[in-house]
């Protein structure tokens, strides 16, 4: 491996950056129809009972939601920033930037938990003792609880591939040059970009009324 | 500054114009992150102006905003490569081909079919098992 | 025949010469095979899987065709009838005919036809292969448990309220085989767009590179859509989260929608390689260039682009609004022509070729007469009366078999028996194959044609007990079945054979072009010595000096021989 970022079968790291970059956002395609198909799914459910997926809106913690939006905005930020700095290896600049989108991603993590936790200690879950009234509001939150958990789950996934790059690259054993880094910034802007979604979907839906 | 480390840049990486320098890199995405948060406050604060079924309308263009300035300055949509627009782009064309048939279906299916008319049905005790005759 | 076969045998020079080093004989040792991110490699890990799943899903098939030998119900419960149908549904669709061309040949000869060492990511493609091992392994658990009674297609609200078979596990099997299929399919993408020798342009790749970026597309964009549909089950029935509850307001056509999104482009996923299979073979076979190249790439795209807005009419009598019925039905006769396109430009090919009848070439004539029949009748699918009056019925049973099996799995044994001998660098008994591709043909025809003729009459699908008075088609049917288990039996008892016994073959036994055809057989590890440059478009069998082209009229001469 010369230089050690170049692997079969290519010859120039330029194209290998770019197949990484390209890979990587085919997965992103994909991904993307993965969380389109279950945001249509929702959106055509609340087509048919707009008042009780108001309702469910309006049960959403909107205070968290707003909080997580803005933790993981500004974790897109720094994943950005880390990404390009490990292309212009700056060694400083990219660890302190992959550090705090770490960090930005556990404290998202946490307030996740937190506010499932109240929810379901308001009685949100859609089982017996379910807190609302009216039975579509039961699927409104089948698709909350469903959809924040996946996201959660793609979240942790971006966290532990961050993780475990940045933590090569620290010990020596990965160029900062290498493509993964990029890859890896995508894959974490795409989690961002379904979460801009799913706030106004879950949270901002009847605020008005 | 910029512009010398800019060409040198040139030179290393084939053409291909990343900043090179950690004020560089600041300078280009803070401005992006402001406005991402800007407009998340404004998402928020409309939801709670009524405009009936405009509401979801406007949060989920706002949101459709922030995806575009995620996808072209963190995600480097604007590096004129034409393999990123074909995957940027074609999973968009995709999802449209699913909404517009699903909501097609949704839009002109017959009324007694629409669980929105079944609703009320749902407090009554459940029928036996074998459905309701004639359907 | 017998001056073309001494060609393509290796003279042999030295009784015990070694076979220069190969990418079977380079590396030993399990771990060596296990481990391996070389694309050759894993396409025969693949194929080893595929062919236990193809064992399992033929038990499903053979009990049923059993089961069905007599009206009365006699051979199993109900229950254990809908278990083995959907045994047979699931292994079949997912665990064979999707990764089937693409994970064996594709895997194989992607790199090999647009010269390139490897796919694009070698490690991701050992991934896929892992992950669908364990999707396997876990479909297989459900199965041994006692099985799930939902039929493939695992219609909600049944699949979520009612079934008491292994549903959850099924969907988790299937959602993780899916994500084997989009590795598989984003690999093959950026190997085309950035992996191809120089000089091979986009209009200079073989059909079957053409055909297996179609899929791959359809791979990427469509199955996370069925994982989407198969999740809200999952969260339905581990969680009882109500998502498609009718009693909640749910709406269970939400599920039929997501889940056909993937659903009736996954066909194309089956036949879409097929194509291009019989592209290669025709074209040898015939001596001629393929009739109408650029008709036939865009008629592949036309398929994977427009092959999504077509899956309302697996919804006809589901409920669905009459409106939206009439733009699918219109849609599906409008994805018919490029399919159409595709037959008259392999039957323009054969004519005025120099045909000869190897046994790839038997497969691919009858993959052509097989898929145009199963092609037409789903244009009587696409007319919402006729589907209205078939529906669930033997009819469509037909019409699908004839597509994916007669079609697909046709095309399976003859890619198989084409590059054979560059896969292994044996030959196979030329006899045997001719003699099995020809059973094939016959005992497809045989078991599945009587079920276009019940299906119109009103044999409905998947009961287990029926009218006396469909007894001769099904009897008929399941004799035929015997037939061709024997003709699927038959080339893995010859090419099993041949690994051991058969002659060796020449680099290029067919006479072919095509880059694959330019490295040894079996090629080395990195595909080629010197990477190979292309100065010419594929299928170059006919210069235009050398042979008649199709506007001269000359007098007729034999086929084959006496040139
Ligand atoms: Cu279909």
């Amino acid at each position: 491996m010369s230089g050690g970022a170049l692997r079969e079968p290519w010859h120039s790291l330029r194209r290998q950056r770019e197949a990484a970059s390209f890979g990587m956002w085919l997965f992103l395609a994909s991904e993307a129809l993965l969380f389109g198909g279950l945001i249509l799914a929702f959106i055509a459910t609340r087509w048919f009972h707009p008042a009780a997926f108001a309702a469910a809106g309006r049960e959403a913690d909107i205070v968290y939601g707003t909080a997580n939006t803005l933790l993981l905005l500004t974790s897109s930020l720094t994943m950005a920033v880390g990404a390009q700095a490990a292309r212009a290896e700056l060694p400083r600049l990219a660890g302190r930037a992959l550090g705090l989108t770490l960090a930005l991603g556990l404290a998202f993590l946490c307030l996740k938990g937190l506010e499932w936790r109240a929810d379901l200690a308001k009685g949100l879950w859609p089982g017996p003792g379910f807190a609302l009234e009216q039975p579509a509001a039961r699927i409104a939150f089948a698709f909350y609880w469903l959809l924040t958990g996946l996201h959660g789950l793609h979240l942790l996934g971006g966290l532990s591939a961050i993780a475990w790059l940045a933590g090569q690259a620290v010990l020596g054993r990965r160029p900062w040059r290498s493509p993964a880094f990029e890859a890896a910034a995508l894959y974490w802007h795409l989690i961002d970009v379904v979460w801009m979604f799913l706030y106004p979907l879950l949270y901002l839906d009847g605020r008005a009324a | 500054m910029s512009g010398r480390s800019s060409r040198r840049s040139s030179k290393r990486s084939l053409g291909e114009a990343t900043p090179r320098s950690a004020g560089a890199i600041l300078a280009r995405s803070l401005p992006v992150w402001l406005v991402l948060v800007g407009l998340a406050l404004a998402s928020c604060a409309l939801a709670y102006l009524p405009m009936g079924r405009w509401n979801m309308a406007v949060s989920l263009g706002i949101a459709a905003a922030k995806m575009l300035l995620i996808g072209l300055f963190f995600m480097h949509l604007r590096r004129p490569d034409p393999l990123l627009r074909l995957a940027g782009g074609a999973w968009l064309l995709w999802v449209g081909f699913l909404a517009a048939l699903v909501f097609a279906d949704q839009a002109t299916r017959a009324p007694l079919t629409q669980p929105e008319h079944m609703e009320d049905r749902t407090m009554e005790p459940p029928e036996t098992a074998g459905g309701r005759s004639g359907f | 025949m017998s001056e073309l076969a001494a060609g393509r045998v290796r003279p042999a020079e030295g009784p015990a010469e070694p076979w220069p080093d190969n990418y079977l004989t380079a590396e030993q040792g399990l771990g060596s095979w296990l481990l391996t991110t070389d694309h050759k490699r894993i396409a025969l890990l693949y194929m080893a899987t595929l062919l236990a799943f193809f064992v399992i899903g033929g038990f499903g098939a053979v009990m049923i065709r059993l089961e069905l030998f007599t009206p009365e119900q006699d051979l199993m419960t109900a229950d254990a009838y809908n278990r083995m149908f959907t045994l047979h549904g699931t292994v079949m669709v997912w665990f064979f005919l999707v990764p089937s061309i693409p994970n064996t040949l594709g895997n194989f000869l992607l790199p090999l036809m647009i010269g390139a060492r490897d796919l694009a990511f070698p490690r991701v493609n050992l991934l896929s292969w892992y992950l669908f091992v364990g999707a396997g392994l876990l479909l297989v658990v459900a199965l041994v448990a006692g099985g799930v009674d939902t039929g493939w297609t695992f219609y909600t609200p049944f699949s979520t309220m009612f079934s008491n078979g292994y549903v959850l596990l099924a969907a988790l099997a299937v959602i993780l085989a899916g994500f084997s299929s989009i590795a598989t399919g984003l690999n093959f993408i950026a190997t085309v767009h950035l992996l191809r020798a120089p000089g091979m342009h986009w209009f200079r790749l073989p059909l079957l590179v053409w055909a297996l970026y179609g899929t791959s597309v359809v791979m990427v964009l469509a199955t996370p859509v069925l994982a989407a549909s198969l999740l809200l089950i999952v969260a339905e029935r581990a969680f009882g989260l109500p998502v498609f509850d009718p009693a909640q307001g749910g709406d269970p056509l939400l599920f039929q929608h997501l889940f056909w999104f993937y659903s009736h482009p996954a066909v194309y996923i089956m036949i879409l390689p097929s194509f291009g299979v019989i592209s290669e073979i025709v074209t040898c076979f015939a001596r001629r260039r393929i009739f109408g190249y650029t008709f036939m790439v865009y008629a592949i795209l036309w398929i994977a682009v427009v092959g999504f807005l077509v899956w309302g009419h697996h919804m006809f009598v589901s409920g669905q609004s009459l409106f939206t019925s009439l733009v699918f039905s219109f849609l599906s006769f409008v994805i018919a022509v490029p399919s159409a396109i595709k037959v008259f430009n392999w039957t323009f090919t054969l004519y005025r070729g120099q045909i000869t009848f190897e046994a790839p070439m038997l497969y691919a004539l009858g993959f052509i007469g097989l898929f145009t029949l199963g092609g037409l009748t789903g244009l009587f699918l696409a007319a919402i009366p006729i589907d209205v009056h078939v529906t669930d019925t033997y009819f469509v049973v037909a019409h699908f078999h004839f597509i994916m099996v007669g079609g697909a799995v046709t095309a399976l044994y003859g890619g198989l028996s084409f590059w054979w001998p560059k896969i292994t660098g044996r030959l196979y008994p030329e006899g045997w194959a001719r003699f099995a591709a020809i059973l094939m043909f016959f005992g497809f025809a045989f078991t599945f044609f009587p079920m276009f003729v019940m299906g119109f009459a009103g044999m409905p699908r998947r009961y287990a007990a029926y009218p006396p008075e469909f007894q001769i088609w099904h009897v008929m049917s399941s004799c035929g079945a015997v037939l061709l288990a024997a003709a699927y039996l038959l080339p893995m008892a010859y090419l099993t054979f041949s690994l051991f016994r058969g002659a060796r073959a020449t680099d290029d036994p067919w006479d072919a072009t095509g880059l694959e055809w330019r490295t040894a057989s079996p090629p080395p590890r990195g595909n080629f010595g010197v990477l190979p440059v292309v100065a010419e478009g594929p299928y170059l069998y006919h210069p235009e000096a050398e042979g008649p082209h199709h506007s001269e009229r000359e007098p007729h001469q034999n086929q084959g021989g006496n040139l």
